[in-house]
């Protein structure tokens, strides 16, 4: 049982094989279950992925605040137009991570990777790499094993929730699992998803949970846009050979004891940052003005 | 280790907008569910911390709502929760706590009807995890992911021995268990989580334990 991320490669290492697949022969031991039942469990939550992405992208989605729903339709127009600066891998990224948050504010159906305030940037990615990489089935069940192995680590040493560690325990730590991903999946090896973890995850480092009115819609949509483009960015970094100087291991650490000394106000309580913005106020009240209006 | 599944991490499927606040809560709803065993006439929820401060944006209310009506964090009648708790006569009072709480993710449940009450805290630790901390008074920890037995009994010598031999005798292996008392000789609660599903007639034969007052099984 790996504890660590350098135990998770040296593992990978030892054994001449893929993070993804050290994480599948765990989950047998501790569970007592075939590979092909955990396969297939994978497989069923690809698939809620799937039709989050889907139906993100292609139905006019709206959350019941108002505050969010559209934007991914909005992306994918202009990314189709050809005039995206940034270029169109990125923006299916970006757009089909905002489609899954789109969707989960909306209450719909989606996967939590690792969180539901944070599902959009492993599938956004995925769901991008698809039409550039044109992984075989297999691949992508692969990619989400892998994922979770990096977002095994940080929930394990650190945290995984908004409440407890701010934003950068979820989206940053959903981008880091994107970003090691990413790189399995592009062919690098274990060591490189460290390194590409370590890169995406300093770059979400005190990034605090202040959600507008305690929904999870701004700014956390934009937030999965953005993980979704870092992760990218921290892979191809990784890929080309850029080592982190902080191991992995130990920007989880910080990551975590960030979160710690990170005030109440800014950990999921509504109270600070954006939250606490005049516009921030204002919207809470109009949204829960009408609702208590409504009861 | 905290949470040994990948599908810990790469999961739940779930009903938006948030694991911790939504899935979560309705996970400990339906912990508070089972452990009633029937359908309450009234449910208390008490919210501390983020709960407290977020339960409405969150959909928390609807969720551990929709947890005490039996529904699991994919199903989308958790999203009509309070009106289908109002069809079916069950009574809701919420109330938003100021205390500070250990966790900031905590509820307090108190589920009941004319026959009995049960009261329960639980927390939320994220990516829909959650642990159930307290029990009519009882310290203890449950994850919610293994099948449970909660015993009450008196606090005397061989009581453990005793329910450990029915385990043994049935087969059934002990994942996790602990004991506490809330003094020295009076009722006292054991926790075991266990591997697989416990067969009824278990329960039957660890309840004509004369040293046991209620064995109640959870989590199946």
């Amino acid at each position: 049982m790996f504890r660590n991320v350098a135990e998770l490669v040296e593992l990978a290492e030892a054994k001449n094989c893929k993070i993804s697949d050290i994480m599948i022969e765990q989950e047998m031991e501790i569970t007592g279950r075939t590979r092909d039942e955990i396969v297939s469990q994978m497989d069923r939550n690809l698939k809620v992925m799937e039709e989050a992405v889907e139906r993100g992208i292609t139905q006019d989605v709206k959350s019941h605040s108002g505050l969010t729903g559209g934007d991914a339709i909005l992306l994918q127009n202009y990314m189709k137009s050809g005039k995206s600066l940034s270029g169109e891998f990125m923006m299916d990224a970006v757009s089909k991570a905002i489609a899954t948050n789109e969707v989960n504010a909306a209450m719909g159906t989606i996967c939590a990777t690792p969180t539901a305030g944070s599902a959009g940037v492993v599938p956004g990615v995925l769901f991008a790499l698809r039409e550039k990489l044109n992984p075989s089935r297999e691949q992508m069940i692969a990619f989400l094993f892998a994922s979770g192995a990096f977002g095994f680590v940080v929930a394990n040493n650190a945290s995984i929730s908004g409440a407890a560690g701010g934003c950068q325990a979820e989206v940053g730590s959903a981008t880091g699992m994107a970003a090691a991903a990413v790189v399995e999946l592009a062919g690098g090896t274990p060591s490189q998803s460290a390194e590409a973890m370590a890169i995406a995850l300093k770059n979400m480092l005190g990034l605090v949970c202040d959600p507008v009115a305690g929904l999870v819609e701004v700014p956390c949509v934009k937030r999965n846009a953005m993980g979704a483009s870092n992760a990218i960015v921290a892979a191809d970094m990784a890929l080309a050979g850029i080592k982190s100087k902080i191991p992995c291991d130990e920007v989880i650490d910080a990551m975590y004891k960030i979160g710690q000394t990170m005030p109440t106000a800014l950990k999921e309580t509504a109270q600070g940052g954006l939250a606490a913005t005049p516009t921030g106020r204002e919207l809470e009240a109009k949204i829960f003005g009408i609702a208590l209006n409504k009861k | 280790m905290k949470y040994k599944s990948v599908f810990d991490i790469i999961g739940p499927v779930m009903i938006g907008p948030s694991s911790s606040h939504t899935a979560g809560a309705a996970r400990i709803g339906r912990v508070a569910r089972d452990l009633f065993g029937r359908k309450p006439s009234y449910a208390h929820i008490s919210f501390y911390g983020s709960f407290a401060k977020t339960y409405r944006g969150h959909g928390t209310d609807v969720a551990i709502v929709g947890g005490i009506l039996d529904f699991d964090t994919f199903d989308t009648r958790i999203v009509d929760a309070l009106s289908l708790a109002k069809e079916q006569n069950i009574e809701i009072k919420m109330t938003e706590e100021d205390a500070v709480t250990d966790h900031p993710n905590t509820a307090r449940i108190v589920l009941g009807d004319e026959n009995g009450k049960i009261e329960l805290v639980g927390i939320s630790i994220g990516g829909g995890k959650i642990e159930i901390t307290e029990l009519n008074g009882f310290d203890l920890q449950l994850s919610g992911e293994h099948p449970a037995l909660l015993i009450v009994h008196n606090d005397r010598y061989g009581a453990i021995a005793g329910v450990a031999n029915v385990l043994a005798k049935h087969q059934i292996n002990i994942g996790h268990m602990r004991v506490s008392r809330k003094e020295k000789g009076q009722e006292a609660l054991m926790i075991i989580e266990v591997d697989q599903n416990v067969d009824p007639v278990l329960v039957e034969e660890i309840e004509a334990l004369p040293i046991v007052q209620q064995v109640v099984k959870i989590n199946e």
